[in-house]
């Protein structure tokens, strides 16, 4: 399945990009989230981040469908 | 019109606050996150907002929701800046209207509380010594 990913604060400076589309056979954000921290070497473990799936947040073992948008949320810092 | 927003360009608190005026409002409480020149001792030049739109924008319309719940208020409102912060720029602004001060001091209060807590927007400082870092909860740059 195809992916639109979205990296904002730490994770987009250490992905080097505010967005990409990922070819995954991962069927959850937990797993995709694993491929993705492997791919870029991410050092945020997934039980500091939340997930956002299609613009709201979800679980990280939500059923993703082809072309989801998925985010991972670095702990906020707003205000 | 949406009672939470984003913005990248300056925000005028007094225009937000006129937003809110009623009748029979006899309290009106605000609250402004400014730029704060340092943080966890180190000198700070400026800050950058990055938000995730969509979802903040929802998000932020669900706390304000809550606090008209929560709360004896008439109206609430709160912006969020985005982008380039200058040392004393308004971050973010809260601003609660109420018959009486008790409901709009406890709900200006749980509104910023929450917006800290929930919505997802992060603060990047850029500090004197050339360094920068994204700010976490538990105030460890990444």
């Amino acid at each position: 399945m195809q992916y639109r990913l979205l990296y904002f604060a730490s994770l987009r400076d250490r992905t080097g990009c505010a967005a990409e589309s990922l070819v995954s056979t991962a069927a959850d954000p937990r797993a995709l989230y694993a491929q993705v921290a492997e791919r870029h070497g991410l050092s945020l473990p997934p039980e500091r981040l939340r997930v956002a799936v299609n613009g709201e947040f979800a679980g990280w073992d939500r059923s993703l469908r082809d072309g989801d948008e998925v985010v991972f949320l670095p702990p906020v810092s707003g205000g | 019109m949406s009672a939470f927003g984003l913005s990248d360009t300056p925000l005028d608190p007094a225009a937000l606050a006129r937003e809110l005026a009623s009748a029979s409002a006899g309290a009106c409480v605000n609250f402004e996150g400014w730029v704060r020149n340092h943080n966890e001792g180190k000198a700070v030049l400026r800050l950058g907002y990055q938000a995730y739109a969509p979802l903040a924008l929802a998000e932020g319309e669900r706390i304000l929701t809550e606090a008209r719940e929560r709360f004896a208020i008439e109206g609430a409102r709160c912006v969020h800046r985005t982008g380039e912060l200058a040392i004393g720029e308004l971050a973010v602004w809260v601003g609660v209207s109420a018959a009486h001060r008790d409901a709009a001091f406890a709900a200006c209060r749980y509104v910023i509380d929450e917006i800290k807590r929930r919505v997802p927007i992060w603060k990047n400082e850029f500090y004197a010594d050339g360094a920068s870092g994204w700010l976490h909860p538990d105030g460890t740059p990444v």
